[in-house]
């Protein structure tokens, strides 16, 4: 496959002084968390040309803003109620279509060469940031399960446990949370699994310990606290297409084009903008991935 | 001094316009305490905005707006339940200020919407009333409303007599419309809707149970034919 690069050039080497100010300020936010008996040791992560230059959103706008409905439906629930959540022990099992089955702990995959990863984030709501997440391809883990040829999707879950997820405690959706890719797309340089944002572990809140990050699909594609992932022949099932789906589509691109049954599409309001900005097909990634869709009907396969 | 003969006579008219209504201290008291705490919302939002604390101001707004204009319609759809399930005649004299406060916030709501929101887009603002069906019923809502804020008036009132009840029964299809607009745009949890829905429900119920008790109790007196 053939991978373009952006055209544009890859992001400063000098950490922005946003980027800086609110690494101190998580720090601090950090330090008393340790006081509380958790550890949170920075990330280690290379830079990577696929980051975006564009200005980042806050740690504050990125960690209390939240769709997470296995903590409540209101964008400032998962906040509030996510710091239940416990993420140690935690492991991912792969299997299905695959030739070495296996779980992978999650300091294995903490192991994985991290990099930094500034994607724009556009969620089906209209809305869009731009964040720095430190994470790997998802493709350096599935080589390791070496998927046959029979696998042709890629099925990932979300952990159930309603003690600690209040918002599973009531069935707003079908739990546990389901997502799927088809097998190109998880295979794609720029899919990652995210283990942190802004140079620390990712917040409960943001999908602790371990999320995909699809940067080119609304944001729901992005399953969070993933405990499972699965190779499959089928499409999979997933949540919000199961939920409404003349809504919401398995492919779920960012696509101006086509809108939502009840709201436009054609724009999007970027968090800390006064005015709207065009949203951009495949959120700005059009030159990466397109070509995976060749050929295909995106009114059709939305 | 300027002697209530020196007034032109319009304003000496509405000067003894009221007869019937003497404010009574307690009760102009009672009035701008209900003033103030309609716009406790609003200072709330604005105060929320103003510090950051909002990620995204524009949509807290509007949904803040939005939500209070709910508020403010079901409580002007209560004072007459009240009044006659807990005798409590005072309540009618705060009707008008509520509903008129629903149509001050939502006039802020949709101000927002086209100003702050479409920042004046009017092709995409004409084109989501016409397409997005909780756009349209909302604005629908809104239309409704305004000539029932217009008419709110004791000048209105008395120039359209028995019309003015007429006129002012849209308040049930504004509420209804509302409500509806809400439920269209949540797009999975609609617990919060609903609580609107039931309250609405009940208190529209309640007037069709007591015309058609009234109804049947008119119908028991006639003599049989």
């Amino acid at each position: 496959m053939l991978i373009k690069k952006p055209s544009d050039i890859p992001p400063s080497e000098i950490t922005p002084e946003a980027v800086y100010l609110n690494r101190r300020s998580f720090m601090l936010g950090a330090a008393g968390l340790m006081l509380s008996g958790e550890t949170l040791a920075a990330l280690a992560a290379r830079k990577s040309p696929l980051s975006t230059s564009e200005p980042l959103n806050s740690l504050k706008d990125i960690t209390s803003y939240n769709n997470y409905y296995e903590f409540g439906t209101d964008k400032a629930d998962p906040a509030a109620n996510a710091g239940r959540l416990k993420t140690r022990p935690w492991s991912v099992l792969v299997d299905g279509d695959v030739a070495k089955p296996r779980r992978f702990g999650i300091e294995e995959l903490l192991k994985f060469p991290q990099e930094e990863r500034i994607y724009r984030l556009r969620c089906v709501e209209g809305w869009s940031m731009v964040i720095p997440w430190i994470g790997f391809p998802l493709a350096s883990l599935l080589k390791q399960v070496e998927p046959t040829g029979k696998a042709k999707y890629v099925a990932f879950e979300t952990l159930q446990r309603p003690a600690e997820m209040p918002g599973q405690q009531r069935r707003v959706l079908d739990w546990p949370y389901r997502e799927g890719l088809r097998l190109d797309e998880a295979l794609h340089p720029l899919t990652i699994l995210a283990v942190g944002l802004y140079g620390n572990p990712l917040p409960n809140q943001n999908g602790a310990p371990i999320r995909l990050v699809v940067p080119w699909k609304y944001g729901f594609k992005s399953i969070k606290s993933i405990v499972r992932i699965r190779l499959t022949e089928q499409q999979p099932l997933t949540s919000w297409n199961l939920a409404a789906p003349d809504e919401y589509g398995f492919y779920s691109n960012v696509n101006p084009a086509v809108d939502h049954p009840r709201w436009s599409q054609a724009s999007e309001r970027r968090i800390g903008e006064f005015f709207k900005r065009k949203t951009l097909p495949f959120n700005g990634y059009a030159e990466q991935v397109a070509g995976l869709y060749r050929g295909m009907d995106l009114r059709r396969d939305f | 001094m300027i002697s209530d003969k020196t007034l032109p006579s319009p304003a000496r008219a509405r000067a003894s316009a009221n007869p019937a209504r003497p404010a009574s201290r307690p009760l102009a008291l009672a009035k701008a305490l209900v003033f103030v705490a309609c716009l406790l919302p609003l200072m709330r939002t604005a105060w929320i905005v103003l510090n950051g604390e909002a990620v995204n101001p524009i949509e807290f707004i509007t949904r803040s707006t939005g939500t209070w204009t709910l508020v403010w319609l079901l409580a002007t759809l209560a004072v007459t339940p009240l009044r006659r399930l807990a005798d409590w005649n005072v309540l009618q004299r705060f009707r008008r200020m509520l509903g008129l406060f629903a149509f001050f916030y939502a006039t802020l709501h949709f101000t927002t919407y086209v100003w702050l929101d479409q920042f004046f887009d009017w092709h995409a603002i004409v084109k989501d009333i016409a397409k997005r069906p909780f756009i349209t019923v909302g604005f629908a809502a809104l239309l409704l409303m305004t000539p029932l804020a217009v008419t709110s008036t004791d000048g209105w009132l008395r120039r359209l007599k028995r019309n003015w009840g007429r006129l002012h029964r849209l308040v049930y299809a504004v509420a209804v419309l509302g409500v509806t607009h809400y439920w269209w745009l949540v797009k999975k949890d609609i617990r919060q809707p609903l609580i609107y829905a039931a309250v609405l429900t009940l208190l529209l119920g309640l007037r069709l149970y007591w015309r058609a008790r009234a109804a049947r109790i008119t119908a028991q007196g006639k003599p049989q034919a």
